[in-house]
Formats: structure tokens, sequence, C-alpha cells
């Protein structure tokens, strides 16, 4: 194509934008309302997973030795404890470190334990991460079955639960997003189809006079992607200012206590680049196929 | 130049158009194509620039066999025909000059070219001096001459018209016959579909006439041979 034809294209595809003003301004707002609500969707949905992930990965498996075992042995069990597939790491964690753990972790109540530090009722154990924190009962029951292991923990009951419900909440998200994207795709592309409507008799021409349909499509696609970028500007600067908002507040008040969101940095550049994407696909996808109803002459 | 041998045309509905149309038309010839309506006048026309594409048989324009033609090749054979209609099919928002040179941008010609050849064809349907309005300014005849410019803007060998003078006043009817003459006069194969008796018993060229999708006439120097 020759550059002088790829200028009439843009000022072809900019003239109709204008023209059918209100049009345009339907489709730009339908592209707009739609990412809007995929990008909170999408956000919320990438924090559950991230929060979800930090509690996955919070999960470990304390096995505790038999006291009868001497700890010259230790290192060789810790081996044999790595050699066991979907293992991450291993740590030793002696008694004493244990108790200290458990006091810090209590707090002021954690005081009361203090005496316990000379008739330490605890025992020496190995803390075990898996590679995938789904892997945790099935590691654990492997664990379970070498001799020095007196007792295995996990958080048995709690741990299932948990993955029980970040899965389901990754589900909904993902249903959730997708939905959206597909309604927006059949919201752009209806509107799209109006302007196009309107344009019939001039595609008609065209084809008479001998364009290609290549030719005639041009402008309907640099038209599609610049209404579906457009209507994605808003939903960008909303993300951006009210995800800073709301992560300023999590941290602040909540602390770091509880949860931590996702820093703002890298998710709302990447977050704003697919809405730029999908707006772009999508407006392109709409008008690509309601004018090739009509290039059928 | 047209040849058109055992066509055959039946929609989709049924309706059948054309039951086994032979013609040759030579180039430089002048044709006219009458008949009562719904006789296949509009099919027989669509065929030849390949709105529609005949169910059995072969129409072979300019060398090239529009039954078998493929889909993307059909821009390339419709460059070579100029096409007019009885609504004239102007872009409302483009200027007289605008809507000729529509025809060339969409070939991708150069723009020298284009001011050219626009100005060139203006200057034959006599509308230089109106190349800046839009065709709602302008009366029926005047936009007929606009749609003709831009049939033969890009100097096809065959020009098709069907019914061009049917919106039109008789005076203005004959204005619009003048520039097909001259159109066919430089060496433009003109077909013509057309009910104005007058004009076909006054400007005598072949007659082919159609009935009931078939030819029931074809005369060198005919008459119209309808009451209306």
């Amino acid at each position: 194509m020759k550059i002088r034809t790829l200028k009439r294209h843009f000022v072809e595809a900019f003239k109709s934008m204008g023209r059918n003003g209100w049009m345009s301004f339907a489709s730009i707002s339908a592209v707009t309302v739609t990412l809007l609500l995929v990008s909170v969707f999408l956000a919320i949905l990438l924090n559950i997973n991230y929060i979800a992930s930090q509690i996955e990965d919070d999960v470990q498996i304390r096995a505790y030795i038999e006291r009868t075992e001497k700890p010259e042995r230790y290192d060789a069990y810790k081996q044999e404890l790595e050699k066991l597939g979907k293992v991450k790491t291993v740590e030793y964690q002696s008694k004493e470190e244990g108790l200290d753990e458990l006091i810090e972790s209590l707090g002021d109540e954690g005081e009361a334990f203090s005496s316990l530090k000379n008739e330490n009722p605890l025992r020496d154990a190995f803390i075990i991460y898996t590679e995938k924190p789904q892997d945790t009962a099935a590691v654990a029951k492997e664990v379970e079955k070498f001799k020095f292991v007196n007792k295995v923990e996990y958080g048995q009951g709690t741990v299932e639960k948990l993955f029980k419900v970040t899965d389901v909440a990754r589900n909904v998200g993902i249903v959730l997003v997708l939905g959206l994207v597909f309604t927006a795709m059949f919201l752009i592309s209806n509107t799209i189809k109006l302007t196009i409507v309107t344009r019939r008799r001039e595609i008609e021409i065209m084809k008479l006079v001998g364009a290609t349909n290549g030719f005639i499509r041009w402008p309907f696609f640099i038209e599609g992607f610049a209404l579906g970028v457009a209507g994605a500007i808003l939903p960008i600067i909303v993300i951006t200012v009210g995800y800073q908002a709301i992560f300023d507040i999590v941290n602040q008040k909540l602390g770091t206590v509880f949860i931590e969101l996702l820093p703002v940095t890298p998710l709302i550049p990447q977050l704003a680049l697919l809405m730029l994407l999908i707006g772009g696909v999508i407006g392109v996808w709409g008008s690509l196929t309601s004018v090739r109803k009509f290039l059928k002459i | 130049m047209i040849e058109m041998v055992d066509v055959w045309k039946t929609y989709p509905n049924g309706v059948m158009a054309l039951n086994g149309i032979d013609v040759y038309i030579e180039k430089g010839e002048f044709v006219y194509v009458v008949g009562p309506s719904g006789a296949g006048k509009s099919t027989f026309i669509k065929c030849m620039y390949r709105e529609e594409k005949p169910t059995q048989g072969s129409i072979i324009i300019n060398g090239t066999n529009l039954a078998k033609v493929k889909e993307r090749q059909i821009p390339r054979v419709r460059r070579k025909i100029g096409v007019i209609f009885q609504d004239f099919k102007l872009l409302p928002r483009l200027t007289v000059y605008e809507n000729v040179a529509f025809a060339l941008e969409v070939i991708e010609e150069s723009p020298k070219v284009i001011r050219e050849r626009v100005m060139e064809v203006l200057d034959l349907v006599k509308l230089k001096n109106k190349a800046r309005m839009f065709p709602d300014e302008l009366s029926g005849g005047e936009q007929q001459r606009v749609s003709i410019a831009r049939s033969i803007v890009n100097h096809p060998p065959v020009v098709i018209a069907d019914e061009p003078t049917g919106n039109l006043d008789p005076e203005t009817a004959w204005e619009i016959m003048e520039i097909f003459k001259e159109i066919n006069a430089r060496g433009t194969t003109v077909v013509m579909a057309t009910h104005n008796k007058e004009i076909v018993n006054t400007i005598t060229k072949r007659v082919i006439a159609i009935e009931g999708g078939r030819i029931v006439r074809d005369e060198a120097k005919g008459d119209y041979g309808y009451e209306d």
C-alpha cells in the first residue's frame, strides 16, 4: 500500500468519527463502561490472587523429631526429607528456637511461657516448604512415614479449606472478567454496526467503482481501533487514581499485619496496557465484523 | 468485447430471471436493452458488472469470464466497466469533484493524474464550473452527469447504464443522451437499459428486447417496440 493511501485511510477514519459524532460517542461510552468494570474486577482478582498466594506461601509442614533420635543423625534425616518429591526447602529448628518463636508470636501473653525455658516441652523439628502449597497434605503424609518423625503438623483441615476458598475466588474472578469482555465485544460491535449501516451506500459505491475489500476495510479498521483506545482512557485514569487511593488507605490503616496489596507500580501500568489492548482489539473486531456484511456486493 | 453464452440466472427464492441468454456485443457498439418490468433486464445488466453471478453459462467482458472470476478479482474487473444508475448513487457528503475523484482514489491513482482526469471528464459533461458544489445543490440532470463523469473517469472500455434517464424529465434526458453519444463516439461500448420509447426510436441503435428472461428481439437499427 502506498503511503499516500494510508494517509487517506487515516483522514477518512477520523472524518467519519467526526461526522458520526454521536455514534462515536456511544461506542466510546460502551467501551468505557465495560473496560471500567473489567479493570476494577481485574484489579480485585489479581489482589485476591496475590493475597491468597501470600497466605498459601505461609503454609508449612512441621515434622517433630522423636526425642530418642540423636542430633548427630539430623543432617542425614534432613537430606532424606529433601529427596522427597515436591519439596522446596527443609529447615532445621531446634526446640529452643521453636519455643522462642512461639513466645514471640504470642506477644505479651507469651511471657508466661518463658518459665518453660528450662524444661522445654517441645521437640526439635524440621520445617518443610513444598514447591506448590497445594501439595502440602500429600507431602505431609510422606513425611509421616519416616521412623524419626514423631508427629506432623501442617494445619490439617484448615489448609484444605483455605485452598478451596482461594481456588473458588480465582475461578469466579476469571469467569467474571471473561464474561465482561464478551459483553463488551457484543455491545461495541453493535454500536459500531449502527454507524456502518449509515455508510452502507458509501461502501456499495466503493465496491462498484472497483475498490478492493482491503481498501474499504482500512478506514474502518483504524476507526474501530481509535474508538476502542479512546474508550480505554477514562478507565485507565479511574483505576490509576482509585487504586493509588485504596492502596494508601489499606497500607496506612490496616498496616502490614493482615494483608498486603499488590504494589501500584507494576500493576497499574500493566493494567493500563491491557485496557488499551482490549479496547483496541474489541474496537477493531467490532468494526470489521460489521463491515464484512456490506462487502458482499 | 461482451459475449454471453447460454446464461441462466435463478435467484435463491426460485425466480428464474434469465433463461438462456446468448448475445455478442462488438467493441464500440451502442446497445439499448428494452423490455417490460420484471422481464430480466435488470438481472441482465447486473450480470454484466458482476453484481449478480449467473447460475450457468459464461459472460466474457474485456477477456474475463465473469461467471468464473474469483471474488478477489472482482474489483479489477469492475475498474474496466463504468456503471451508471437511475438513482445516480452519488455520495452526498462529497463535492462534485470529490465524487468523481473517488473512483480514482479507490484505485490509488496519483494526485496529479486524478486532477487532470477529473477536470477532463467534468469538462466533457459540462460541469467544470460546478466542481465545488454538493450533489443536493444540483438538478437531477446535473447529478446524473456527475455519475456519468465518475463512471468514465478511468477510461473503461465498457459503460453500462441501468435506466439512466428514468428519474429525469424529457428535456434533461436528451441532454444525458448527448453525453452518451459523445462517450460512444470516443470508442466506448455503451449498454443501456431503458424504458424511454422516444429516445430509442429517435437515436436509433441496436435494440435487444428481453421478455421472460429470454432475448425475443435483437435488431441492428431497432425501435422500442412497446406501447410505453
